[in-house]
Parts: C-alpha cells; sequence; structure tokens
C-alpha cells in the first residue's frame, strides 16, 4: 500500500472508498447482495457471536445467498447480544437480537429470503453523527 | 521572594519552599510522620503518604480555597496564599489519621525497642490521643531478620523512608513496598528473606524508620554473659566514630566528646582489656596505605596493577561490591577493615602475649555500625570456627547497657585505654567522618612515598558533608587523584565510572555507606533527620584530631613497635596473613532480587 | 406490511401480548394474514408511552395502544392507508402529532458522537474508516492549522476529561504544550477500571482508528512525537484491534514518519497494565509504565510538566479522544451546541443492574437521569419501583428518586454527591439494599487501594469493619458517627483521587438512605432482604399443617415442634430457633404450604 501523502490524497481516496463500499452494498446483482454486520466486541464475542456468525456464513453458502458479512464494534445493545444488523439492499438495515444458530437460520430464511419479519428486532434507537 | 500567610502569621519565603519550611521558618511546627529530610545532605523522603502534615489552604493561587486538605510536606508556597495549620478540621483529620494509624499498630510500646525514641509515639503524645476509637483488623506479617536488622513489618507505618533510602540513596534495592491496600508492607521482592537479598545491612534504614519496624539484632546480653564468665578473657575495642556520639544518649550536646568517660564506663561494665579501634586504624592506614604505594608504583613502572585503589574499611560497602561489581574484585584494598584488624592482632599477637588461648578470648567491638555485625560474623574472619571478632555492639546497645549497669556517664571521671592496643594518633580519630580515611592515608603515604614531612597536613578539600569530592595532592611531582564518597548511590556512579576505563584517573578513592560517614552510622543514636547532629560529630571528630600529640598513623609508637616484635613490615608476609582478606562474588543474591 | 409490536417486558405488562392476539385475529377476520405480517420486537426503550406498535414500512408509531385499539388500527391505517391520528405520538414541545419516527425526538435522546463508528464500521478495516471520514482530522491539523490553533479549537469545543474529573482537555494541552522538551510525549489512559464499566473497550473495540488519529491530533498539537497507551492485559481484543489499527495506520503513512508528506513525525507503543484499578490515575499510570510500583504521587508537580520518564507528558482518556478528530473535522462551533451550559458534548454510559435494556449508551450532558432509565433503559425490570442510581464506579455516588430530573453533567452530579467518573450507571430497584451496595463499592476500594496514603489504607478498611457490623446487626448510633467522620477525613486527606472519592458511595447513601441505615442499626432490619444476618426465617403457625418436611430439610437442626395445633390442623405446628438458623433457605424450598416467610 502507498503512503497517504496528503490531505487531498486522502480526501480522494475517501471518495474512491465511500464509492466501492456503496457498490459492494448495491452489488452488480442489486436484487440479491445483502450485507449482514456482526457485532464482535468483547461482549458480543463472549455471548457466542464468532460462532453465530460462522455458521450463518455456512448457512448463507448452502442457501446460495450472496451475502457480504463484516465484523464491527459493540452496538451497545448488551441485553440482546449477540446482535447483528442486516442490511436489505434499498432498506434501512434492521437489527437483530439474542442471535443464537436458530435464529440465524430464521433471519436467512425468512427475512432475507422472503422478508417476512423475525420476532425480536431491536428498534434502532439512537442517532449517529455522520 | 513571596508572601504567604500562616496561621495568620505573614512571611517570605523563597519561591519552591514547601508550606512545611515555611511554616517552620515562621516558628510553626507542623508535625509529622513519613517526611524525612537530611538538610545539606540530598536525602528527602516526602511521599506525602501519612498526611499527617496535611494543612488547610484557604487562599491558594486562585484566591479561592483549595477543596482538599493539602500535605504541607509535598506542598509549594505561591504568591499571597493562606494557610492554617490548626483549624478544627485540620486538628480533626490529623488526630483521625494518628488514631487510624494507631488502630493498625501492636501499640506494645513499653516492650518496644524504640520506646522513647519513637516518632509515631511523639506524635500520639503531642496530639493528645488517649484513646483510639476503632477496633479491627492488624495487618501482620512474618518476622526476619539478618544478622545485623532485625524486621516487625506490623509496626511498619508505610512512610516510606527505608525504601527512599534503600533505592535512591543506597542504591541497593532491598526494599519496595508490596501487595495492595490494607495489606501494603515494605519488603524485600517476592517476599524474600532479607539476609538472602540484595541487603548489604548498611542499616541505614533502621536509622530512619519512626517507628520500631527496623530495628538493630540486638548483642547485649551475648556480650553480658561473656564478660560474667570466668573463664573467658574479654577484650573490648571502640570505632573512632563512637566517642563523639555517645554521649547525646545521656543528654549531652552533641559533638561533646567522651573519649576518657567511655573508657572508664567499659572497665566499670567488666571488660578485661578496654582497647581502641583507632589503634587499628592506625594499622590499617599502614597496611592500605603501603598497598596503595605499591600499586601506584607497579603503574608508574607500566605494569598491570587495579587502580584506583577503594578503601575497604565498610563493611556495608564491601558487601555492596562483592553483590554488584563481581568483575571489579581487585580494586578494592586487601586490608581488613579496623575492626577486622583488632580483633586478628587481638587473638593472635595479644592473646600469645598474655598466655591465653584464643577460645578463651572473647573480642567486642563498639561500632557505629549495623553491618559491623555482619562482618565479624563472616567465615574468612575465623579461625577453626572461632572469630576474630566474637560480637558487635553499637553505640545504642553500649549506652543500653551502660544506663542498665546504673552507670552514671555524666559524672565519671576520665581514664585512659589500656596498653598495648589503646594508643592512637589523630589520623585514626578522623576515620570516622567522610574523608577522613583518605586524609589519614595521605598523610601517611606522601611521608613514605616522598621521604619528606608534609607541610600541611590538614587536607580540607576532602572534608565536610559534599555527597562526592575529588582532589590532587602533589607527591613531590607526582599528582595522586583522589576521591571521596558516601552514600552507595555515589560509590556506585565511582564504580560505573572505574568500569568505564576510570576516565578522572582516580588512583583513590574511599567510600563509605553511611550519610557523612561514621558519625551518620546506623548504630548511632537516632539522628531524626537533623543533619546538623551530624555536622556536630563531624566536628568534635577534627577537634579530636587537633588536640592529638601525633596525628600521623606511621609516628604511632605503638604501631611501630608492632611492626618491630611481630609484623616486621607492612605488606609483609605475616601481616598478609593476619591483616588482609580477599572477596567473593556474591552477584547471585542481586539476581535473586531480579535485577 | 409489518406490524411490530413491542415485546419489552414494561409494554408486555401493559398487555402487548393481548395486543399481537387481537392483531393476528383481526387479520385473519379480514383475510390479511399472509399480506401483513405480525412481530414482536425487542424494547423500543420507550417504555413511558408504551405499549408501542409502529407499522412498516411508513415507520408509523402508535403509543399508548390499547387491545381494544387494534380493530380501529386494521380498519383504518391498515385497509384504507388512514393513519389513526389519536394514537400518533405527540411532541410535548409543539404538541404536534408525529407519524414518522424518525422525526421523534425521542430518537434524539442518544446521539453518538465517541460511538459514532462503533456497530458501523469494521474496526480492523482502516478504508471503512478513511470511508467515515478517519484520519481527516489529523490531515486539517497538519495542512491548515498549526499546533496552537488546534489547542484553540480543543478549549472552545468546550470537551472535558471524559475520565471522570472533567478537566477541559483543551487547557490540559496548552498547559502541557508549554513546557516544550525534546522529548514529550501523548499518553492514552485505557486503564479502564471501574466495575461494571466497558465503554472504553468498546470504543477501542469498534473505533480504534478514533485513537489513534486523536493521539496522533494531540501529539502535533502539543509537540509530541512518542504515543504511548495504556491498556489493560485483560483486553486482549481491544489490544489486537489497537495493534492492528496501528499496523494499518504505518502501513498508509498516517503514522511513523512524515505523516501525510507534512514533516510530522508520530508514533504509537502500547503498554500493558496488570488491572489494578489505582493505575487509572494518571501519575500511577505514568509510574506503572516505567516499570515502578503502579502508586500516585501527589500532584504537582503535574505530569505536563514531568511525566513519563520525568519529561511533559499529556494524558487522556480513551473517550476523550475519541471525540477530538470530529471535533476538528466538524469544528468547535458543532460540538458547542451539544450538551449542557459547562459540559459539552456527549457522554457514554454502560447501563446496567436492575434495569430492561442493559447496554451502551451515548447522550448529549445534560439528559435527564429519568430520560435514562426510562426512555432509553426501558424501565427498571418486573415493573418494580425505582430506588436508586449509581454513577461514577468506586468514586461515584448513589442518587435517588428525587435527582431523577437532574441534568446529568459533571458539576450537577458532583452537587448531587456522586461524580461522572468514567461512565459506570447501575440502577437499583426496592430489591438492592443500599447498606450492602455501599459495602460493594469499599470493599472494591479496599481491594484497589495501593495502600500508600494512610486514610485511604486504613480508613478504608475500618469503614469497612463498620458496615460490616452494620450489616451483621452489630451496629450502634455511634458506629454511624464514626463513620460519617471517617468518610469525611478520607474525603479531605487522602492523597490521590481514589482515596479521595472512596468514600462517595457511603457518604452518599448516608445522605439519601439515613433511614435504611437506623433501621439496620436500632431495628435490626434489612428492608431489602439482602442481609443474610438480619434476615429472621418465621413458620406461620395457622398455615402449618405439622408435616415436619421443613425440620427434616433443615441442616441446622434449628426447626421442632410445638404444642400448637391450628384449627382444621391435624399435627402440631413447627418453629424456628433463630438462634440455630443459619439462613440457608432449604426450609422455604420445600414448604408446600407457603407457611414459612422471610422477615
Amino acid at each position: 500500500m502507498a503512503k497517504v501523502k496528503s490531505l487531498a490524497e486522502l480526501k480522494a481516496m475517501r471518495e474512491k472508498l465511500q464509492n466501492t463500499i456503496d457498490t459492494r452494498e448495491r452489488g452488480d446483482n442489486p436484487e440479491a447482495l445483502v450485507q449482514v454486520k456482526v457485532a464482535m466486541a468483547t461482549c458480543g464475542i463472549a455471548a457466542g457471536a464468532k460462532q453465530v456468525m460462522e455458521h450463518m456464513m455456512e448457512k448463507a453458502d448452502e442457501l446460495k445467498l450472496a451475502i457480504v458479512f463484516t465484523q464491527t464494534g459493540c452496538m451497545g445493545y448488551c441485553h440482546a447480544e449477540p446482535t447483528i444488523e442486516v442490511k436489505m439492499p434499498g432498506k434501512d438495515p434492521v437489527v437483530f437480537g439474542h442471535v443464537d444458530n436458530n435464529r440465524a437460520d430464521e433471519i436467512l430464511t425468512k427475512y432475507v429470503m422472503n422478508n417476512e419479519m423475525v420476532e425480536g428486532i431491536i428498534p434502532v434507537n439512537y442517532e449517529t453523527i455522520g | 521572594m513571596i508572601n504567604v500567610t500562616i496561621d495568620n502569621k505573614h512571611i517570605q519565603v523563597e519561591p519552591g519552599t514547601t508550606i512545611l519550611k515555611a511554616a517552620r521558618q515562621a516558628g510553626i511546627d507542623i508535625p509529622t510522620l513519613c517526611y524525612f529530610e537530611l538538610a545539606g545532605m540530598k536525602f528527602e523522603n516526602k511521599p506525602g503518604g501519612c498526611r499527617v502534615c496535611v494543612v488547610e489552604v484557604v487562599k491558594d493561587f486562585n484566591g479561592k480555597p483549595r477543596r482538599n486538605l493539602a500535605p504541607a510536606c509535598a506542598t509549594d508556597c505561591v504568591e499571597g496564599m493562606e494557610v492554617l495549620t490548626h483549624s478544627p478540621r485540620v486538628i480533626n483529620a490529623r488526630k483521625t489519621v494518628v488514631e487510624l494509624i494507631l488502630s493498625d499498630h501492636p501499640n506494645d510500646c513499653l516492650q518496644c525497642e524504640k520506646s522513647g525514641d519513637c516518632e509515631l509515639q511523639t506524635l500520639a503524645q503531642k496530639l493528645g490521643i488517649r484513646e483510639i476509637p476503632f477496633k479491627g483488623a492488624q495487618s501482620t506479617y512474618r518476622k526476619d531478620q539478618t544478622l545485623s536488622v532485625m524486621r516487625d513489618v506490623d509496626k511498619c507505618v508505610m512512610c516510606r523512608r527505608c525504601e527512599t533510602m534503600c533505592n535512591t540513596v543506597q542504591s541497593v534495592g532491598a526494599l519496595s513496598a508490596i501487595n495492595r491496600g490494607f495489606n501494603a508492607v515494605v519488603a524485600p521482592a517476592f517476599e524474600m528473606n532479607l539476609a538472602e537479598s540484595s541487603c548489604v545491612n548498611c542499616g541505614q534504614c533502621v536509622q530512619v524508620c519512626p517507628v520500631g519496624a527496623l530495628t538493630l539484632v540486638d548483642n547485649i546480653s551475648d556480650v553480658m554473659k561473656a564478660i560474667n564468665d570466668p573463664t573467658k578473657t574479654v577484650v573490648v575495642q571502640t570505632a573512632p566514630a563512637v566517642r563523639v556520639a555517645l554521649g547525646e544518649e545521656f543528654g549531652m550536646e552533641p559533638g561533646t566528646i567522651v573519649t576518657g568517660k567511655m573508657a572508664a564506663a567499659l572497665r566499670q561494665l567488666g571488660f578485661d582489656y578496654v582497647f581502641d579501634t583507632d589503634w587499628s586504624a592506625d594499622l590499617t592506614i599502614m597496611e592500605e596505605g603501603t598497598e596503595l604505594l605499591g600499586r601506584v608504583k607497579k603503574f608508574l613502572n607500566g605494569e598491570k596493577t587495579a587502580l584506583p585503589l577503594f578503601t575497604s574499611c565498610c563493611p556495608g560497602w564491601v558487601s555492596f561490591y562483592e553483590k554488584n561489581f563481581p568483575d571489579l574484585l581487585d580494586y578494592p584494598s586487601t586490608a581488613k577493615s579496623p575492626q577486622q584488624m583488632f580483633g586478628a592482632v587481638a587473638k593472635n599477637y595479644f592473646a600469645q602475649k598474655i598466655g591465653v588461648k584464643r577460645e578463651d578470648m572473647v573480642v567486642v567491638s563498639i561500632m557505629p555500625c549495623l553491618a559491623k555485625k555482619s562482618e565479624c560474623a563472616r567465615d574468612e574472619f575465623k579461625v577453626n570456627g572461632n572469630p576474630d571478632v566474637d560480637f558487635s555492639l553499637t553505640t545504642r546497645e553500649f549506652a543500653h547497657m551502660i544506663k542498665q549497669c546504673n552507670i552514671d556517664l555524666n559524672n565519671l571521671p576520665e581514664e585512659d585505654f589500656d596498653s598495648p592496643l589503646g594508643q592512637s594518633t589523630g589520623a585514626a580519630v578522623i576515620f570516622g567522618a567522610t574523608g577522613g580515611v583518605m586524609e589519614a592515608a595521605v598523610r601517611t603515604a606522601y611521608e613514605v612515598y616522598t621521604g619528606k614531612p608534609l607541610a600541611n597536613i590538614d587536607l580540607e578539600v576532602v572534608r565536610g558533608l559534599e555527597g562526592m569530592k575529588e582532589a590532587t595532592v602533589d607527591f613531590n611531582g607526582l599528582p595522586v587523584h583522589v576521591g571521596v564518597c558516601y552514600g552507595l548511590a555515589n560509590a556506585r556512579k565511582m564504580m560505573e565510572e572505574v568500569r568505564n576505563g576510570n576516565p578522572r584517573g582516580f588512583h583513590f578513592i574511599e567510600v563509605m555507606a553511611c550519610p557523612g560517614g561514621c558519625i551518620g552510622g546506623a548504630g548511632q543514636p537516632y539522628h531524626h533527620g537533623n543533619s546538623d547532629i551530624i555536622r556536630k560529630r563531624m566536628e568534635a571528630t577534627y577537634r579530636e584530631d587537633a588536640g592529638k600529640p601525633i596525628r600521623k598513623s606511621h609516628e604511632n609508637p605503638d604501631i611501630i613497635a608492632i611492626y618491630k616484635e611481630y609484623y616486621g613490615e607492612p605488606c609483609g608476609h605475616l601481616s598478609h596473613e593476619q591483616l588482609h582478606t580477599h572477596y567473593f562474588d556474591k552477584s547471585q543474591h542481586v539476581e535473586a532480587c531480579g535485577e | 406490511m409489518h406490524v411490530l409490536c413491542c415485546g419489552g417486558t414494561g409494554c408486555h405488562a401493559s398487555a402487548s401480548a393481548q395486543i399481537i392476539e387481537n392483531f393476528k385475529q383481526i387479520l385473519a377476520e379480514k383475510g390479511l394474514q399472509d399480506e401483513v405480517q405480525v412481530v414482536q420486537t425487542g424494547c423500543f426503550g420507550f417504555c413511558e408511552k408504551g405499549p408501542i406498535v409502529k407499522i412498516m414500512p411508513d415507520n408509523t408509531f402508535y403509543t399508548q395502544v390499547k387491545p381494544e385499539d387494534v380493530e380501529k388500527i386494521v380498519n383504518e391505517h391498515i385497509i384504507k392507508g388512514r393513519k389513526v391520528t389519536d394514537l400518533l405520538y405527540m411532541d410535548p414541545e409543539n404538541q404536534e402529532h408525529v407519524s414518522d419516527s424518525k422525526h421523534m425526538g425521542f430518537y434524539r435522546k442518544q446521539l453518538r458522537i465517541a460511538l459514532r463508528n462503533c456497530g458501523f464500521v469494521n474496526p480492523e478495516n482502516i478504508d471503512e474508516c478513511i470511508a467515515r471520514g478517519g484520519y481527516e482530522g489529523l490531515g486539517k491539523c497538519l495542512t491548515e492549522m498549526t499546533p496552537q490553533q488546534v489547542i484553540d479549537e480543543v478549549t472552545k469545543s468546550g470537551l472535558r476529561g471524559r475520565g471522570g474529573a472533567g478537566f477541559p482537555t483543551g487547557v490540559k494541552w496548552g498547559l502541557c504544550a508549554k513546557n516544550k522538551c525534546d522529548e514529550m510525549y501523548v499518553i492514552c489512559n485505557a486503564d479502564e477500571g471501574d466495575p461494571g464499566a466497558f465503554m472504553d473497550r468498546s470504543i477501542m473495540e469498534g473505533d480504534p482508528h478514533s485513537i489513534v488519529e486523536a493521539m496522533a491530533i494531540c501529539g502535533y498539537a502539543i509537540g509530541a512525537t512518542h504515543g504511548l497507551v495504556y491498556i489493560r492485559a485483560e483486553y486482549p481484543l481491544a489490544i489486537h484491534r489497537l495493534q492492528v489499527a496501528i499496523a494499518q495506520a504505518r502501513e498508509y503513512g498516517l503514522l511513523g514518519n512524515d505523516i501525510m508528506g507534512t514533516g510530522f513525525n508520530f508514533d504509537i507503543e502500547l503498554r500493558y497494565g496488570a488491572g489494578a484499578f489505582v493505575c487509572g490515575e494518571e501519575t500511577a499510570l505514568i509510574h506503572s509504565m516505567e516499570g515502578k510500583r503502579g502508586e500516585p504521587t501527589f500532584k504537582p508537580p503535574f505530569p505536563a510538566v514531568a511525566g513519563y520518564m520525568m519529561k511533559p507528558s499529556n494524558v487522556n482518556n480513551v473517550e476523550t479522544f475519541a471525540n477530538v478528530p470530529i471535533i476538528i473535522t466538524k469544528g468547535a462551533d458543532w460540538f458547542q451546541t451539544i450538551g449542557s451550559e459547562k459540559s459539552k458534548g456527549t457522554k457514554v454510559f454502560a447501563l446496567a443492574g436492575q434495569i430492561n435494556n442493559v447496554g451502551l449508551i451515548e447522550v448529549p450532558m445534560g439528559t435527564t437521569l429519568r430520560d435514562i432509565i426510562y426512555e432509553i433503559g426501558g424501565g427498571i425490570k418486573g415493573g418494580r419501583q425505582f430506588k436508586a442510581v449509581q454513577t461514577g464506579g468506586p468514586s461515584g455516588g448513589c442518587l435517588t428518586t428525587k435527582h431523577l430530573d437532574t441534568q446529568i453533567d459533571y458539576d450537577s452530579l458532583v452537587a448531587a454527591g456522586s461524580m461522572m467518573g468514567s461512565g459506570g450507571m447501575v440502577v437499583m430497584d426496592e430489591t438492592s439494599c443500599m447498606v450492602a451496595i455501599a459495602k460493594f463499592y469499599l470493599e472494591f476500594t479496599c481491594e484497589e487501594s495501593c495502600g500508600k496514603c494512610s486514610p485511604c489504607r486504613i480508613g478504608n478498611k475500618r469503614m469497612l469493619e463498620i458496615l460490616d457490623k452494620i450489616t451483621d446487626g452489630r451496629g450502634t448510633m455511634e458506629d454511624l458517627q464514626e463513620l460519617r467522620n471517617l468518610a469525611a477525613v478520607i474525603k479531605d486527606a487522602a492523597l490521590c483521587g481514589l482515596g479521595q472519592t472512596s468514600p462517595n458511595p457511603v457518604l452518599s447513601t448516608l445522605d439519601n438512605f439515613w433511614d435504611e441505615y437506623v433501621e439496620h442499626v436500632v431495628d435490626k432490619k434489612c428492608r431489602a432482604g439482602v442481609c443474610k444476618k438480619l434476615m429472621r426465617y418465621e413458620i406461620d403457625k395457622d398455615k402449618c399443617i405439622g408435616c415436619g418436611k421443613c425440620a427434616k430439610n433443615c441442616p441446622a437442626e434449628a426447626i421442632s415442634k410445638t404444642n400448637y395445633i391450628a384449627e382444621g390442623h391435624k399435627l402440631p405446628s413447627m418453629e424456628i430457633d433463630p438462634t440455630k438458623c443459619i439462613k440457608c433457605g432449604a426450609c422455604i424450598s420445600g414448604c408446600k404450604f407457603n407457611a414459612i416467610s422471610v422477615k
């Protein structure tokens, strides 16, 4: 990786990266590409987030779903770990709490595949500075 | 100068003055416990830990009162500051703090070695503490001792003076705080026994301990037993620094010289022969001075030799270099210390002379020192298990013995030491002060080397309470570069310098472990941080020297006689056998402490 | 279409289950069960106005819905597409109904600034951070601002130290910058040690780059080229993520020599703490980093003058640093608009205890405790009564119902007898004994005191012993007096912040829950039933049928037969000898007749 040599270069890089991330979200196949973020701070991992993420990745393969999985930090819902956020193309992200392997399957088969809601959505209750 | 108001007294102080010192300047004595200073000797312990000296800052730099009480010892005055040292809030806090400390203290004052000399006791007395409102757990810790130092950490008040002494002043690093909270105590690394640690038994931790947590190992009963044993001939020797400090234990002014009274008291205690370590100090000069000249001559001839020569009178220092500088064991003089030279002469020459078997002679030394207790127990100073010096008592123990035996030192007529190991010169007397061994050695070495009398025998450049000194003495065209230091941290710097090729080109370095030399030794009466006491002992030392008819060791007639009669010549065959020693690599003790 | 019904404890208590049932039934009656899905969600956190029903996708937010309202919602909203106005949330400020929940003030109760990237970016991917504007603050400082301007901007923003004491960050930087020296240090205090607090850990795990960036900004501002993070060794994931972030930043030239071609050099090293609470105190932290015993020294000298290796050093906490880059990019003026008069910005809290939505929250300074507990935290568990909230961890105090409307910031919390601390917030209900709570925190301080100063070393131990006496039923009114005096002296005379604040939990409970102390001492009673030694097990002689099961279960042989036979019973009832009872509870769990109770 070449070093960032100026602020202008950093800003250009930001724009480029934003675009790639947007494209990644929209994907070549906007109908199918789904993004799943797993809260993987210590608390999430302790509650089993890692296993759930692995399980979910296997399950998604099995179901032939094109999903981008990423780890992220604490979402703040300690009362409902493990938590994952599912972002369907063109929709607001939805956060699910208390996700174990069964619920992960349910989220994939019901919400991701059929747009059916699944019990235990966590309503996002904060605003974030962009 | 800045203006401060303490207890409504307006005073001006130098910037950087603490509230405590400013108050003292104004005649207000704020009580302290952990705070400790040897003014002018670069020793200050102010962890701000005991919180006894807290004061109320009613007006701070910003014109507002300070939220919390401030420790007077660690808070600098600022312009316009207003301080109260005895407001109800302060008195309540101070009393509560002392009550708390007492609530975790064994309070066995009647049996405690420090009773009457304990700063916590004095503080409780001053604050009028009559009961301790708190009953609760007491911290307990195992007792531990070396041959010199007793540790009873139950009494520790965490003032950390010992730690500052051990780590900063001595750079020995044997003591530091361990554990947390209520269980925090000062202990050797990994809670090992002090005897197995990097401790060199200098005992300065004992000298500064405000309470009875660190005390000496008491040998009074051993000595009394020997005196009362009719089959034993008990010979006593007294070190140069004892005579200028002993009087303090009997209410005399610091710096009072009690040589004659001391000899009389020893005789009354029942010692069979009352001799003087000063005599063997003169002997030491003969041996060490000769060794120095030998090494210098070799050096001038381009032969390989260990220069500078370090003195080896101080057993704390000897232990220190054995533990920390095993690669430089060739540098210190092989001459035994005056205590051990005396013991060797007494049990070989003198025992033979008076027809007493070695086993039937007990040699006792009165020393300003705790390390001497460990020194006399070293294996190389024993013959078939019988030590040259059987027991070493400190000045304080000696004072206790005198008191125990109802002797009124103040009104005792002065007496002389016995012969033949009693006569000494001014050169021996000054062994007690830092720079003294150097000055004594120069007086002799100069005359022996040049064959001319020394014009001015007062070598002022090496005198005084500076921690590190250096001087060049012209030996008839040969510039002899000498160094003097006390405090083992200073000694460490000197040793490291030598290890790095001796860039300043020293020929001879005197090292003493204790502040100001032996006069500030750990076996001396407690000075409680008053460096004036050490200064007065030093002045007395030089006064005693100036008043002596003979002031050069090589002119001592008894010394001349013993070489003629017994040893032949300094550094000769017999003297090598009896008056010289060798050193051991003891670095494993330092490694054990994880350093 | 989706109907989201709040399934949080609060709403559940007020019939959300019935609401769901009604929705399902009515939708089925109308043949809409396949078109409209009814889902129970987690707590919306808005329990005060529960039960909540949200209709998606149009984000309509109905409050205080009753089971009988369901029909109307189905008929009007779902079938006809008309919102049921009288069930919409009414904005208390302008008395207008708000239909779209995105416009509800409630959602602005929490504002994530320090946590802005947590749960959003992949912390191990610098690209995602840069895409979110990471390192632009640093770039701006290095190319467009002088060090003094950076300090001025941070000062102007009003940012105060998030470690607890609230010292103005910009001023601290300025003090350090004054002591120009060839070797200076930027130190990040990541020795988070309050029991139950994990704000800093979450930031480091979720957004390590913001810390790296902020430390570099601070280095530029004060003239330092070395950064040190003092982090607890018990935070392996945070350590890993910081290491990854530092390595990535170096690779991108955002750390190291000649950052962004400006000639500015800065790099960061990690130092590990062994988990001593006192090492969060900045002088103790510095000593620990130097390899010495982690204990505080009296200030002055401040680290800004003689810090790490006796060189000028600036110590800031993780959360403080996390605010810095965004202050630079968005400006001090923007930051100033958030928060209360004297405390700007937001504060992250670890909300815990007897509260429904235990979690990590970030609120603007000036938010009331009531909002945090009832609107964000979703109220008290099991619908029980709120009793107290503990803020500031072992250094803080317990606040009570009368403080619920306190707008929390540094100064108001201190005025109320607690403190901000690093951000622990433990909510308690009637099942908590306030004497036992005070004891819990004091036990922690006693464990964690370094032992250097006598008030903290011995005083806290004595206070704990007095509290032990009280909870054991041996306390006297004189003990309460002594407790107060000791607490006052320790607060006044201890050496460092740990000692000076350690009596706060005791003092605040003495002030706010005096009656409970007196009950323990005089009546020998613990109303919360927490203090075991004060509990008494009693058998109701009229309920007891004399079966003797309790006596069989009792390991202490404390239960025996009496002579009393209650009406309608055949066997004499049992009784408990309180002097033998060990309060194990074995009798109660064995009794089928509810005849045994704890008093």
